[in-house]
C-alpha cells in the first residue's frame, strides 16, 4: 500500500485515476465523462439513441454547440441551402428532445465548440471531456483530459456518461527557452509535428512542459493542445497554473466563491510529480523555433519560412519520396522553390486553432494601415470574440485592409457551411489541416500563424513575419 | 456486430501514405443519411474526376477491387478528423480489414466499433504485401485468432490491441455491457459529486 501512496504520477495519471468507474478483465477502464460536447455532426449518435429508444443519462453534462455548418454571412437560416440549415435544425431538435443545453445558431454566445468551452468556463482543469471531433484535445490546455471520439462512442457517452478506454502511453514534450519575437504557439506546434511526424505521438497522451510553455497565454496553450491531434496524439495536456486559474475565474459556468477556492486547491495538486516517468521524452529549444509554414498535404510537411520546398530525389525511403512527389503534385510546387516565393490567392483567419482574441490582435497588428493583395476571410471563433474584437476596432483594420469580416463558425477550416477555397487556389490559413481537399475540392492549403497569414495577405506570397516586425514594408 | 474470425478474400492495394479521413469521405457528403450506404463516397475525390467519371487508374476502380474485403495501404491511415463516416464508407464499400503500418487512433477505435479490423504490420511487411498483390491477384487470408496474414506462400504477422481483438472476435458492442453496469456508475456519480462538487453543471433549465 505504501507503494501506491508514494507512486509518482503524471498530470494525466491523476486526472485519469479520478475518473475510473471500473476496470475490466482485459484491462480496459470505464471512465466517467464530465463534459460531453455535441455538434451538428453528432446526428448519427442521436439516431442510435432513437433506435434503442434510450434516454440521455446526463443531459446536464451534455452541451450542444452549432458550429460546423453555421453560415458566416447571414444570421437568417432561411437564406442558406436547405440541407445545411437542416443540419443546424436537427441539432436543435435533438437537444430540445433530450433536454440538452444548447449554444445554437441564434445564441449570442454561439461559436466554435473548442472556443466557447473555455470561454464559458465549461472547460476546467482536471475534467474529462469528449466530443465527436478530433480537436477536442484543445481543452487539455487547462489540464483537462480531453479527446475526440467517433459516433459509436458519442452514442455510448450519451447513454452511459462513460467510455471504455485503454490507458495510452505517455510522452512529455519539454520546450525550454524563450520564444523569439514573432514566434507563436502555432510555430511551436508545427515545429513539433515536423520533428516527430503526423503519427509521431500515436497511442500517447502528450504533456507539454518547460519554460516556453509556462510563458504561454491561455490562448497560446489552446492552440498548442489543439494541434496535439495533428501529431497523432490521443490528447495533449498542460498542467494548470496561475495563468489557468486567472482565466477560469469569473467565467459564466466556472465555480465561484468558496467552491472556486476549493477547486483551485485541488487543481494545484494535479501537476506531474517530480519523479514521475514518461514512456518518451522529447526536448526542443524554444529559442531555435522559427516562423513555420506547411508546404505539403500533411501537417508534418512543415518547415521554417526561410527553407525551400524539398526535393523527392533526396529521400532514400521510397514511401517518403512518393509522399513528397504526391504533395508537390497536388500543391503545384517545384522542388527547391523558396518557400517565401510562393504566391497565394487568398487567406483565411479562423478555426478552433487560431480564432481567439489574441490571434485576431496578432493578425491585426500586421495589417493595421496596410492593404491585403489577396481576398480573404476573417471568422472569429465565437460571437463574443467577435464583439470584443469590434470593441477594440480590429474589424475596422481587417475591413480596411480589404478582408471580409464574417460571423463565427468552423467556416473555411472544413467548408461544410459552403465557405470554400476554389479548386486550384492557394490559401494561407490559420487552420489545422492541409489535407487534400480539406478547404474544398482541389484547394491548396498552407498552415501558419495568424501573424504569418496577415503578412502573406499584405505581400501576396508566403512571407517571414519578422520582416514586418523589423519595421520594413 | 458481425464477429471477425478468419476471412479468405481478395485485397486491394493502395500504396499511399497518410490517407486521412477527409479523403476517405469528403466533408460535403457527411450530411447524407447512412440509409443509402456510404460506400459510394469512399475516397470519392481520388476515385472520380471533376466530371464524376471514375478514374481508370485508381486501384479501387479496377475490376479486381470489386469484392475485395481487404485494403492494404501505407502508414498513418485514417489520420485526422474523428468522422466515423470514414469507417462507414469503408464498411459499406465491402471492406472488413485494412492492413497498414499505422493508423490514426480515433479511426482505429471507430473501425473496431464497426467490426472493421485495423491490422498493423511492419513497414517492411506492408511494402512486401503491396509489391506481391498485383502479381499474385490471389486470395489473402486474415486470421485474427493467430494474428496472421497469408498471401501465396508467404505468411506475415500483424498486431491489434488485445482488447480490440476480443471485441472483434466476439462481435461485441460495449454498450450492452456498460448499461448493465448502471449501478456502478450511479455509485461513482454519488461519490464524485461529494469529492468534486465544482465539476457539476446545473440543468439546462436551472
Ligand atoms: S474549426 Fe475546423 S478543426 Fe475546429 S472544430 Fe471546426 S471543423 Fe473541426
Amino acid at each position: 500500500m505504501m507503494d501506491v501512496a508514494r507512486r509518482q504520477r503524471t498530470l494525466f495519471d491523476k486526472v485519469w485515476d479520478a475518473h475510473v468507474v471500473t476496470r475490466r478483465e482485459d484491462g480496459a477502464e470505464l471512465l466517467f465523462i464530465d463534459r460531453h460536447l455535441v455538434h451538428e455532426g453528432s446526428f448519427h449518435a442521436f439516431n442510435k439513441l432513437k433506435e434503442r429508444r434510450a434516454q440521455v443519462r446526463r443531459p446536464d453534462l451534455t452541451i450542444g454547440v452549432a458550429d460546423h455548418y453555421v453560415p458566416t454571412r447571414t444570421r437568417v437560416l432561411s437564406e442558406i441551402a436547405p440541407e445545411i440549415a437542416g443540419m443546424i435544425r436537427q441539432l436543435d431538435d435533438n437537444c430540445r428532445a433530450n433536454d440538452i443545453r444548447l449554444f445554437g445558431f441564434d445564441d449570442p454566445r454561439q461559436g466554435i465548440v473548442h472556443v466557447i468551452g473555455p470561454e464559458q468556463g465549461l472547460t476546467l482543469p482536471g475534467l474529462t471531456m469528449v466530443c465527436g471531433d478530433s480537436h477536442t484535445s484543445t481543452h487539455g490546455a487547462f489540464g483537462a483530459l480531453a479527446f475526440g471520439i467517433g459516433a459509436s462512442e458519442v452514442a455510448h457517452v450519451l447513454l452511459t456518461q462513460c467510455l471504455w478506454q485503454k490507458r495510452p502511453k505517455q510522452m512529455r514534450i519539454t520546450i525550454d527557452g524563450a520564444l523569439a519575437s514573432g514566434i507563436t504557439a502555432k510555430d511551436v506546434a508545427l515545429a513539433i509535428i515536423a520533428r516527430i511526424g503526423a503519427d509521431g505521438a500515436r497511442g500517447h497522451a502528450i504533456e507539454y512542459a518547460g519554460t516556453a510553455i509556462d510563458a504561454l497565454s491561455m490562448e497560446g496553450r489552446l492552440t498548442l493542445c489543439n494541434l496535439a491531434i495533428e501529431s497523432g496524439a490521443r490528447c495533449g495536456m498542460i498542467a494548470p497554473d496561475e495563468t489557468t486559474f486567472a482565466y477560469v475565474t469569473g467565467r459564466p459556468f466556472a465555480p465561484k466563491g468558496d467552491l472556486l477556492d476549493r477547486a483551485i486547491a485541488n487543481w494545484r495538486e494535479l501537476a506531474t510529480d517530480a519523479e514521475a516517468a514518461f514512456d518518451r521524452e522529447i526536448r526542443l529549444n524554444g529559442q531555435e523555433i522559427a516562423p513555420t509554414v506547411t508546404w505539403g498535404i500533411s501537417p508534418e510537411d512543415a518547415l521554417p519560412i526561410s527553407a525551400a520546398v524539398p526535393d523527392p530525389a533526396i529521400f532514400d525511403d521510397p514511401a517518403q519520396a512518393s509522399h513528397v512527389r504526391e504533395a508537390l503534385d497536388y500543391m503545384g510546387l517545384q522542388a527547391g522553390q523558396a518557400l517565401d516565393s510562393i504566391k497565394i490567392d487568398r487567406v483565411f483567419i479562423g478555426s478552433c486553432t487560431n480564432s481567439r482574441i489574441e490571434d485576431l490582435r496578432a493578425a491585426a497588428a500586421i495589417l493595421a494601415g496596410r492593404t491585403a493583395r489577396v481576398p480573404g476571410l476573417v471568422s472569429p471563433g465565437s460571437h463574443l470574440v467577435k464583439q470584443q474584437a469590434e470593441q477594440e476596432g480590429l474589424d475596422q483594420i481587417f475591413r480596411g485592409a480589404g478582408l471580409d469580416w464574417v460571423g463565427s463558425g468552423c467556416s473555411m477550416c472544413v467548408g461544410m457551411n459552403g465557405d470554400l477555397v476554389p479548386a486550384g487556389e492557394r490559401c494561407a490559413s490559420t487552420t489545422n489541416r492541409n489535407f487534400k481537399g480539406r478547404q474544398g475540392q482541389g484547394a491548396r492549403t498552407h498552415l501558419m500563424s495568424p501573424a504569418m497569414v496577415a503578412a502573406a495577405a499584405v505581400t501576396g506570397q508566403l512571407t517571414d513575419v519578422r520582416n514586418f516586425l523589423r519595421g520594413d514594408r | 456486430m458481425r464477429p471477425f474470425d478468419i476471412i479468405t478474400t481478395t485485397a486491394c492495394a493502395l500504396p499511399l501514405a497518410s490517407i486521412d479521413t477527409d479523403q476517405l469521405i469528403p466533408a460535403r457528403f457527411m450530411k447524407r443519411s447512412r440509409a443509402d450506404g456510404y460506400g459510394q463516397y469512399l475516397l470519392h475525390d481520388m476515385r472520380f474526376d471533376e466530371t464524376g467519371q471514375a478514374r481508370p487508374d485508381f486501384p479501387l476502380n479496377a475490376a479486381s477491387a470489386a469484392g475485395a474485403e481487404v485494403l492494404v495501404t501505407r502508414r498513418n491511415f485514417g489520420a485526422g478528423s474523428s468522422r466515423e463516416a470514414a469507417v462507414y464508407a469503408l464498411v459499406d464499400f465491402g471492406f472488413r480489414c485494412v492492413i497498414a503500418p499505422s493508423f490514426g487512433d480515433i479511426f482505429a477505435s471507430n473501425a473496431v466499433n464497426n467490426g472493421l479490423l485495423p491490422a498493423t504490420v511492419s513497414e517492411a511487411d506492408a511494402e512486401e504485401i503491396l509489391s506481391l498483390l498485383p502479381s499474385t491477384g490471389a486470395a489473402i487470408t486474415i486470421d485474427l485468432r493467430d494474428g496472421l496474414i497469408r498471401l501465396g506462400n508467404r505468411t506475415f504477422s500483424f498486431s491489434v490491441d488485445p482488447i480490440w481483438r476480443t471485441k472483434l472476435l466476439n462481435g461485441w458492442d460495449d454498450l450492452d455491457l456498460t448499461v448493465s453496469l448502471a449501478d456502478g456508475i450511479t455509485g461513482f456519480e454519488a461519490r464524485d459529486a461529494h469529492q468534486r462538487p465544482w465539476a457539476a453543471l446545473g440543468t439546462r433549465r436551472a
